[in-house]
C-alpha cells in the first residue's frame, strides 16, 4: 500500500490539524472532541443500518423514520415505567419491527424499496406527531461512564473513554460489524447476495431469508441510534426529533464505501464539524444567524456527496428484487 | 442398482408457454448425457428444477433414489450435484476463492479459514488440472478462466452429478476441447454428467447417450454411434437442417469501410488493438478470425464508436468517422449486431415491439415528428416476429422473457431492417441453437447479396470459414495475414490464430 495514500494523507491532515487547535487550547479542543465524538454515533450507528441492508441488496431509505420511531418510543416507555432499560429494549424491539416491515416490502412483495423506505418514514413522522405528549420526563439518562486508566490519558480519555453505555455499545457493534462482514461466513454470503445473488442462490444461500435477517437486525441497530438520541444525548423528545439524521447517514455510508470503519470515519468528521461550528458560535467568533450553523451538516452532505458521487461503487444488486431461480 | 438421476413426469408451465410437458430422463452414473433442443426448447428449465432453482408444478426428481424437495438447492448440493450456469454464477467483484467457497465456508470459529479455503482450492485444482490463482478478483480474468472456477464451483463438493448447461459457448476452440477431455475423465471416474450444448460436433465426441427436448416435449433418445451431426439437427427442429451455408460468389464492389492505422486500450488500460488497418469492399462478408481476447472486442467497439480510439481512423466512403459517438456512427452507415446481447443489443424491460425499432424510432414510419406511431412499430412488430420465427406468446412481451437464441433474432433483426452500407456482426451466433444459427447465416449471406459490406467477427473458426470471402486472422491485436476463402486452410489460420505464422 502506498504511504501517502488519498486516504493516509486525509489522516495526516486531521492528525495535524488536531495537534495545531490542541496546541492553541488544550481544554477547549478536548471538549470539541467529545462532542464531536457524541454527534458522530448516532450517524456512524446510523450509517451501519444503510450498510448492513445495501451490502444485502435492500435500499433503506427508511433509516430516518426507524431512529424517530424508536427514539420516542425509548423515551416514552422509559418515561412511563420510568425505567430507561424496559424503554430501549422496546426501542429496540420497535425498530427491528421496522426492519422487518420493509423486508416484507421490498422482499416478499418486491415493491419499489425507495417507496418501501418512504412509507416508513411517514409511518413515523405520523405516528410520533399523533401520540406525542408534551411535558413526560424520564428518570435519568444513561450516565457517562469513565474507563478506568484510559480515561485519565490527555485529550484522548475524554474524547473516546468518557461516554455513556450506548456509545460504548455503539462502538462494540460497528467494530464487530467490520470483522463479521468480512471475515465471517454471514459478511461473505451477504456481500455476495448484495452483488450477484443468482450466484448466492446457485450456491445454496437462500437470499430472501439472508435480506430478511440483515434487514431486520439493521433496524435494530438503528432503534439504538434513535434511542442514544432520547436517551443518552439530550434526554427528551420533540416532534421531528431526529432532524434528517437518518438521510445524512446515507451520504455517509456512501462516502466511507460501504465499509463500516469509513463510515464511521466520515460521520466523526461530520460530528466534529458541527461541534467546531457550535464552538464558533458560543466563542461568537464569527456573528452569523444560527440558522446558518443549523443548516451546515445539510450543506456538507450535499458537499460530500458530490465529491464522492460516481467514484464509488454501491453493491450491484442494490435495490433490485430477487427471484428464485432468476439464474 | 437405482439411477443416479430419475427425472419422472416433469411439468412446468410459466405464463403463456408449458417449459416442460411431462418430461422424463434418466442418468446413470459414468454415462454423459447430452441435452439437445432449440433455444427455448425447455432445457434450462429442466435443469434448474433438478438443480432446485425453480419448482416444477407435476413431476417427480429423485437423486440416488430417493425424491428432492422442490426448490431446495442447498438439499440438492449436499447429495452430490454440482451445476455449471449458462451465465455465469459468480460474485465479479470477489475472489475466485471467496466465489468457490461461498454457500459452505471453511470456518475457524466463527471466522472465515481463509488459509484453508486458500489450501483446499489449490488442491482442487490440481486434482482437476484445472489451473486457478485462489487470489484473483473474478472480474479481471478473461472469460475461459472464469469458466475454469464455475467449473470448480461444481466440484467441490464430492459431485455424483454434474450438470453443464452451455458451458463451452464462450470458450475458445483449445479451451473446448480442454474441457471435453475433463468431461470424459470425471465421467470414467464415474460421475454421471448431463451436458446442454448448441455444438452437436462435441455432442458427437463426447456423449453416451443424446436426448432431444422439442417444444417441451421430449422427442427422441439417441447416441452418436446410432446417428450424426444431420440426423441430431434433424430432431431439434422437426425438419432437415441444411449445416452447410450455401453460398455464392461475393461480387464485390468498391471499398466501404476503411479502418487505418487503429489503436485501442482495453478496460484496463492496455492497448490491445495495436495498429490495424482493413479495408471492407461493398458486397463481401470478411470474417476475422482469432482467439478470443485478441483484440477483436476491442476493434469491434472503436469501429462502432462504443471505445476511445487512441489513434488511427475509421472511415466510410472515404469520410471519418467520429470517435466515441456510437450514433454517429451508426448514421454515417454501420449497423451492429453486438457480441453482448444483453448489454449492448437489447433494453430487457422493454417490449419486443420497442427493441426491433431502437434503432430508427425517431424517424418515419416510426415516429411521426415527434410523436411515435405505435400503430407502425406494432406492425412492424408482428410481421418481424413472424418473419424471423421469433418464438414468443406476443410481439408486446419483454425482450427479457425472450430465450438465448430469440433474443439474437431480435437483435439481427433490428439491425438488418435498415440496409446500411456496412453491417458489423460480432459473435452473432454465441448461444444460439442450430435452427436459429442456419437462420441468422442465410440473413447475413442476404445482406451481403444486397450491397452491405460485412464484417463478421466469430470465435467459430467453422462460422468463420463457411460465411467469409475473406478471412483477417487477428492475433495479439494485430492482423497476422488476411487470406481469401477459397485458399484457406484450417491448419494455416490455426497457426495465424496462435501467433505462430507471419
Amino acid at each position: 500500500m502506498k504511504l501517502l495514500s488519498k486516504r493516509n494523507s486525509y489522516f495526516l491532515f486531521a492528525i495535524l490539524a488536531t495537534a495545531f487547535f490542541y496546541s492553541k487550547d488544550g481544554d477547549v479542543t478536548t471538549s470539541v472532541y467529545a462532542t464531536g465524538a457524541a454527534f458522530a454515533l448516532p450517524l456512524a450507528l446510523a450509517a451501519m443500518v444503510g450498510i448492513m441492508c445495501e451490502r444485502t441488496g435492500i435500499v433503506n431509505i427508511g433509516i430516518e423514520g426507524t431512529m424517530l420511531l424508536s427514539a420516542f418510543v425509548a423515551f416514552f416507555v422509559s418515561s412511563l415505567t420510568q425505567n430507561i432499560i424496559i424503554g430501549l429494549i422496546c426501542a429496540v424491539f420497535t425498530g427491528s419491527m421496522m426492519g422487518l416491515i420493509l423486508a416484507v416490502m421490498a422482499v416478499s412483495w418486491r415493491m419499489d424499496q425507495i417507496i418501501a423506505g418512504t412509507i416508513l418514514n411517514i409511518l413515523a413522522t405520523g405516528l410520533t406527531s399523533f401520540l406525542y405528549v408534551q411535558g413526560r420526563t424520564i428518570p435519568s439518562v444513561f450516565q457517562a461512564i469513565e474507563v478506568p486508566v484510559l480515561s485519565k490519558i490527555p485529550f484522548f480519555g475524554p474524547v473516546l473513554f468518557i461516554h455513556g453505555a450506548l456509545t460504548f455499545l455503539g462502538i462494540a457493534i460497528i467494530l464487530a460489524l467490520y470483522v463479521a462482514i468480512y471475515h465471517t461466513s454471514w459478511g461473505l454470503r451477504s456481500r455476495a447476495v448484495g452483488e450477484h445473488p443468482s450466484s448466492a442462490d446457485t450456491a445454496g444461500v437462500s437470499v430472501a431469508r439472508l435480506r430478511y435477517i440483515n434487514v431486520t437486525i439493521a433496524g435494530g441497530i438503528g432503534a439504538l441510534a434513535g434511542a442514544y438520541l432520547s436517551l443518552e444525548l439530550v434526554g427528551s423528545f420533540e416532534r421531528g426529533f431526529t432532524a434528517g439524521k437518518g438521510f445524512t447517514a446515507l451520504a455517509l455510508m456512501i462516502f466511507g464505501r460501504w465499509n463500516p470503519l469509513g463510515a464511521l470515519a466520515a460521520a466523526l468528521f461530520f460530528g466534529l464539524a458541527q461541534a467546531y461550528a457550535n464552538q464558533l458560535m458560543i466563542d461568537q467568533v464569527v456573528n452569523i444567524p444560527s440558522q446558518f450553523t443549523a443548516i451546515l451538516p445539510y450543506v456538507m452532505t450535499i458537499v460530500v456527496l458530490a465529491i464522492s458521487a460516481g467514484k464509488v461503487r454501491p453493491p450491484a444488486a442494490e435495490g433490485q428484487p430477487y427471484e428464485k431461480g432468476q439464474a | 442398482m437405482s439411477a443416479l438421476l430419475e427425472v419422472t413426469g416433469v411439468t412446468k408451465r410459466y405464463p403463456g408457454v408449458v417449459a416442460n410437458d411431462n418430461v422424463s430422463l434418466t442418468v446413470n452414473a459414468g454415462e454423459v448425457v447430452a441435452l439437445l433442443g432449440e433455444n427455448g426448447a425447455g432445457k434450462s428449465t429442466l435443469l434448474k428444477a433438478v438443480f432446485g432453482l425453480i419448482k416444477p408444478d407435476s413431476g417427480e426428481i429423485k437423486i440416488g433414489g430417493t425424491p428432492i424437495v422442490f426448490g431446495d438447492t442447498a438439499g440438492v448440493i449436499s447429495r452430490g450435484v454440482g451445476m455449471v450456469h449458462q451465465h455465469f454464477q459468480l460474485v465479479p467483484v470477489m475472489t475466485v476463492a471467496e466465489n468457490l467457497i461461498l454457500g459452505d465456508e471453511p470456518k475457524r470459529g466463527i471466522f472465515i479459514n481463509q488459509r484453508a479455503a486458500h489450501d483446499e482450492i489449490i488442491a482442487l485444482s490440481k486434482r482437476y488440472g484445472l489451473e486457478v490463482d485462489p487470489d484473483a478478483v473474478i472480474e479481471d480474468l478473461p472469460v475461459g478462466m472464469q469458466q475454469r472456477v464455475e467449473i470448480l464451483k461444481a466440484l467441490r463438493k464430492d459431485v455424483k452429478l454434474l450438470i453443464l448447461d452451455e458451458p463451452t459457448a464462450v470458450l475458445t476452440p483449445q479451451e473446448i476441447d480442454e474441457l471435453l477431455v475433463v468431461i470424459r475423465n470425471l465421467a470414467n471416474s464415474g460421475v454421471g454428467i448431463v451436458l446442454i450444448t448448441h455444438k452437436l460436433h462435441e455432442v458427437m465426441a463426447v456423449a453416451d447417450r443424446v436426448v432431444v427436448l422439442r417444444g417441451g416435449k421430449l422427442v427422441g433418445t439417441t447416441s452418436p454411434k446410432e446417428t450424426d451431426e444431420a440426423g441430431l439437427a434433424q430432431m431439434m427442429v422437426g425438419r432437415s437442417v441444411v449445416l452447410q451455408v450455401n453460398r455464392t460468389e461475393a461480387k464485390r464492389g468498391g471499398v466501404v469501410l476503411e479502418v487505418k492505422g487503429l489503436q485501442v486500450r482495453d478496460d484496463r488500460k492496455i492497448l490491445s488493438v495495436k495498429g490495424v488497418d482493413l479495408a471492407l469492399h461493398k458486397g463481401e462478408i470478411l470474417g476475422v478470425a482469432g482467439v478470443e481476447g485478441n483484440g477483436q472486442r476491442e476493434l469491434v467497439e472503436a469501429i462502432c464508436g462504443m471505445r476511445h480510439r487512441e489513434a488511427g481512423e475509421v472511415l466510410i466512403n472515404g469520410v471519418a468517422t467520429k470517435d466515441m459517438h456510437p450514433h454517429a456512427v451508426h448514421e454515417a452507415g454501420i449497423s451492429h449486431i453486438p457480441e453482448d446481447r444483453e448489454k449492448h443489443g437489447l433494453v430487457s424491460n422493454y417490449s419486443i415491439a420497442d427493441n426491433l425499432v431502437l434503432n430508427q424510432f425517431d424517424q418515419a414510419p416510426f415516429a411521426k415528428g415527434w410523436i411515435r406511431d405505435l400503430n407502425e412499430i406494432a406492425k412492424n412488430a408482428i410481421a418481424t416476429v413472424a418473419k424471423f420465427d421469433i418464438r414468443t406468446p406476443s410481439a408486446f412481451n419483454t425482450a427479457g422473457s425472450l430465450s438465448g437464441g430469440n433474443k439474437q433474432k431480435v437483435v439481427v433483426a433490428r439491425e438488418l431492417s435498415e440496409e446500411l452500407p456496412v453491417l458489423v456482426a460480432a459473435q452473432p451466433t454465441r448461444g444460439v441453437d442450430v435452427g436459429s444459427i442456419e437462420f441468422i447465416h442465410n440473413q447475413l449471406i442476404s445482406a451481403r447479396d444486397k450491397g452491405a459490406a460485412v464484417l463478421l467477427v466469430s470465435a467459430e473458426l467453422d462460422e468463420i470459414l463457411s460465411l467469409s470471402d475473406r478471412i483477417a486472422v487477428m492475433s495479439d491485436g494485430k492482423i497476422m495475414a488476411i487470406v481469401d476463402s477459397k485458399d484457406a486452410d484450417r491448419n494455416y489460420i490455426g497457426r495465424l490464430m496462435a501467433g505462430l505464422d507471419k
